[in-house]
């Protein structure tokens, strides 16, 4: 298959590639997909307490180059916005901006899972402050 | 247009062309197709332009000399068999000769019987074939293989009944290059007096096929595998003990016996009487260098990047095939990764269906591993080098893929990815 230009630059010079530690209280963990379905995403933000304003994203993700490249992209979108501007992160947008054909639209369908994921994994912590949860996303 | 030289230098015309291309990609795909062998090219140009006649044309000279080259030609590719001229039928490639060998034995012997049998990790041409035949009433059997992709003659003894007509079963895969026994599976035929077809498609030209010691009676090859053109096949119908009868698929002028209408395909059939010699002639010589390179590729892998697992039989295999799975990586992203090499893979993401691999299912390949599997198909045109430079871009790609891999993570961690609960999308 052909990729669009911004897919390959994504693909090879994927953005915010790393951990976080889990562990914080200020660190949201998404962990989406499936090995057995051909693609496991894992995104994480740093969140200020104070402002709700991601700081840092990464993303580590095991899949197609559409899948990266979604990923890549999302941890670019989510730094700087709030949780409730990142939870207005569609897909389609994710589908628009990397022009994904119809076959890749999940890939960004499991970006935008892994949005929220994280999001919702931030929030359970800070609420709570208890230790983190093991199986994020489950 | 091309214009072939005479050159001493077979390969000349071939590595000039691969020159000239922008950014020459090293060409690890040979289960998918073969180049045409430049010794092939020329033996075919004259037949597309002096000696342009219709085969069938009975009356002029023309047509004597194109009925004298196509003579030529199945007379080479009946030795390079173990076969006599006039068991080859031509055809147009081996989805065409499977289609005829399957269809053709259905309805000439389905008043013997209504039941085939076949495994599970055949090729499309022969399960789509299969699938068409059961609205047609027939049955059909398809038989697993073991976790190697080999038949086990028991399962195939178990499976016969008094009304099975047919047994087809492929030669060799064409994604894990695993190599049936043949001999064994023809004999349990023949002691039975039940057809026997094999898709050989692979195994041709890179490991000895007789039609004798594999006791076949149908026999499905195609040109451009082994350094032929594309669009000619031919079928193996076997005349004696027992002569085979096949209704045709294809109506018409009645060429090729009656089983096969449509004008012969001269150059096409040229070329691969030509490509015949040369698997005759070169063989022995080309499949072993061809394993040696095969282990260099595997081993230098091997030697730089952990987990990595062989996806078929370790020895009774194609020379040239090497399937592996990289454990954490998908396949897709990996062939992404290495521009400059052309392989496949059994990833889902790479096929229209977005199913995994199926042949990779049947040997009980998991489907994460099936994701993650990458087939490299070794040719004559391949060098050690070309195989040095596809070790260290593939090992390069891996390391970094995995470094981006949260599953390599998590296994690195301890973590045993069998007993997380993932979602599902």
């Amino acid at each position: 298959m052909a990729y669009n230009d911004k897919v390959i630059d994504h693909f090879e010079h994927p953005r915010n590639v790393g951990s976080l530690d889990s562990k914080s209280t200020n660190v949201g963990t998404g962990i989406v997909g499936a090995p057995e379905c051909g693609d496991v995403m894992k995104l994480q933000i740093q969140v200020n307490p104070e402002t709700q304003v991601i700081e840092d994203a990464k993303f580590k993700t095991f899949g197609c180059g559409s899948a990266i490249a979604s990923s890549s992209l999302a941890t670019e979108w989510l730094k700087g916005k709030t949780l409730d501007e990142a939870l207005t992160i569609k897909n389609t947008a994710i589908v628009e901006e990397l022009s994904l054909p119809p076959v890749k639209i999940h890939c960004s369908v499991l970006a935008e899972d892994a949005i929220r994921s994280a999001i919702s994994d931030y929030q359970k912590k800070s609420t709570t402050e208890e230790t983190p949860l093991k199986k994020v996303g489950a | 247009m091309a214009k072939v030289e005479k050159s001493t230098n077979p390969f000349k015309v071939f590595s000039k062309v691969a020159a000239s291309s922008e950014r020459k990609v090293i060409y690890m795909d040979n289960h998918a197709t073969t180049p045409v062998d430049p010794r092939v090219l020329e033996a075919m140009m004259p037949y597309f332009t002096t000696v342009f006649g219709n085969a069938a044309s009975r009356n002029h000279a023309y047509g004597w000399s194109a009925e004298e080259a196509v003579e030529a030609a199945r007379l080479s590719i009946a030795q390079m068999l173990g076969a006599n001229p006039k068991e080859i039928v031509f055809t147009s490639g081996a989805t065409e000769s499977n289609n005829l060998a399957i269809r053709g034995v259905a309805e000439m012997y389905a008043e013997k019987g209504k039941h085939i049998i076949t495994t599970a990790i055949e090729h499309k041409a022969i399960l789509d074939t299969c699938k068409y035949l059961e609205t047609k009433g027939f049955e059909v059997t398809y038989l697993p293989v073991d976790h190697y992709g080999q038949v086990r003659v028991e399962d195939i003894r178990a499976a016969v009944r008094a009304d099975t007509i047919l047994i087809s079963i492929m030669a060799a895969n064409n994604e894990i290059g695993t190599i049936n026994r043949m001999a064994e599976i023809g004999t349990f035929a023949k002691e039975r007096g039940i057809l026997f077809h094999t898709d050989a498609v692979q195994a041709i030209g890179r490991i000895p096929v007789n039609v004798e010691d594999w006791k076949a009676d149908l026999l499905s090859l195609t040109a451009h595998k082994i350094y032929g053109p594309k669009g000619i096949g031919a079928l193996y119908i076997r005349r004696k003990n027992p002569r085979v009868r096949l209704s045709p698929i294809l109506f018409g002028g009645g060429h090729e016996r009656g089983v096969r209408s449509g004008t012969l395909n001269v150059p096409g059939i040229v070329g691969f009487g030509k490509a015949a010699e040369l698997v005759r002639e070169l063989l022995p010589e080309e499949s072993a260098r061809v394993l040696k390179l095969r282990e260099r590729l595997h081993q230098g892998i091997l030697a730089q990047v952990d987990e990595v697992t062989l996806n078929g039989h370790p020895t009774e295999r194609l020379p040239n095939n090497l399937n592996v799975s990289f454990a954490y990586v998908e396949g897709e992203a990996l062939m992404m990764s290495i521009p400059d090499v052309a392989v496949s893979s059994g990833s889902a993401c790479t096929s229209a269906s977005l199913e995994p691999s199926y042949v990779l299912k049947a040997i009980g390949v998991g489907e994460d591993l099936a994701h993650s599997s990458i087939r490299f198909g070794l040719g004559r045109f391949t060098t050690e080098e070309e195989v040095d430079h596809t070790i260290e871009m593939t090992v390069k790609a891996v390391q970094r893929l995995r470094e981006m891999s949260p599953l390599y993570e998590m296994a690195k961690e301890g973590i045993d990815l069998k007993t997380v609960q993932w979602t599902t999308h």
